[in-house]
């Protein structure tokens, strides 16, 4: 199926990607947030380009939509169904800040040190599956987005 | 922070970019790796994207830790801390219904005011983490 390829090879670019830009070194990423010590900013650059990328794509996509185009192997675009800002998204953030800060992990980061990382990495993996399902338990809605 | 790990931040990331925006324009989904991870086998008609997705990024990730294990950094923390922060992120991200790729980079480049507050919650959490806790064990 050409759209299982299309998605592998997405899954793929995004990994090198993050390989690239240092997103895989927990160490660098506690740097970054050490605002207060010395700080690295450089990782500010990842999320700047990766919009500055996605942003007009977004643009683009919104305006095709609205004159009735569907993605090139879906029969349409599954917009997040956000439900605005809620207690649950704010205790959400938090928690996931004080984890991210604690490892230096985010989730994509995570998943691709599986094998790089050792024990300590698939801890921390096994931990977020668990952590994800109870999540979504708690959440009801499910995970969007 | 210098010439070249700002160059590298740059290249990554904008290659992260083209990633989500093949996703979207090809799959019509977003690719936040939390509700990817989280809804990997969920029966909603998103299997077909999600699997391949994950399994181009994760086998990437083996297939580097092989050929390039130098891009890896080693953990900071003890595995015990590691199991406290991972059930932290997933907990959050679920709840929170996205992390730094879907709130971060697709949220952002939608202007949805719902993941920019996400963002700067997660990032002043993280800061205010990191100077509590130290930038290693």
């Amino acid at each position: 199926m050409k759209s299982s390829v299309v998605a592998l090879f997405a899954g793929v670019i995004f990994a090198v990607g993050l390989l690239v830009s240092g997103m895989a070194d927990p160490s660098k990423i506690t740097a970054f947030l050490d605002v207060r010590g010395h700080w690295d900013g450089s990782l500010m650059f990842v999320m700047a380009a990766a919009i500055a990328v996605h942003f007009p794509v977004v643009r683009l996509i919104r305006a095709r939509e609205a004159a009735g185009r569907t993605p090139a192997f879906a029969t349409k675009f599954f917009w997040p169904e956000g439900t605005g800002i809620d207690v649950k998204l704010l205790v959400g953030a938090a928690l996931f800040g004080v984890g991210w800060g604690l490892s230096g992990y985010c989730p994509g980061p995570a998943v691709i040190s599986v094998v790089a990382g050792g024990a300590p990495v698939l801890a921390f993996i096994g931990a977020m599956l668990v952590g994800l399902y109870a999540g979504r338990l708690v959440g009801k809605n499910g995970v969007r987005g | 922070m210098t010439t070249t790990s700002i160059l590298r931040a740059l290249v990554g990331g904008g290659l992260i970019g083209i990633a989500v925006s093949i996703a979207l324009v090809a799959n019509g989904r977003i690719a936040s790796i939390s509700g990817t991870i989280a809804r990997a086998f969920s029966a909603d008609g998103g299997r077909g994207f999600r699997v391949p997705f994950l399994a181009g990024l994760i086998g990437t990730g083996v297939l580097a830790a092989v050929v390039t294990p130098h891009v890896f950094g080693a953990p900071i923390r003890s595995t015990p801390m590691l199991a406290i922060a991972g059930l932290l992120v997933g907990v959050g991200t679920a709840l929170g219904n996205g992390c730094t790729s879907g709130h971060g980079v697709c949220g952002i480049s939608r202007f949805s005011l719902r993941s920019i507050v996400a963002v700067v919650v997660f990032m002043g959490v993280a800061m205010i983490t990191v100077a509590i806790a130290g930038v290693h064990a």
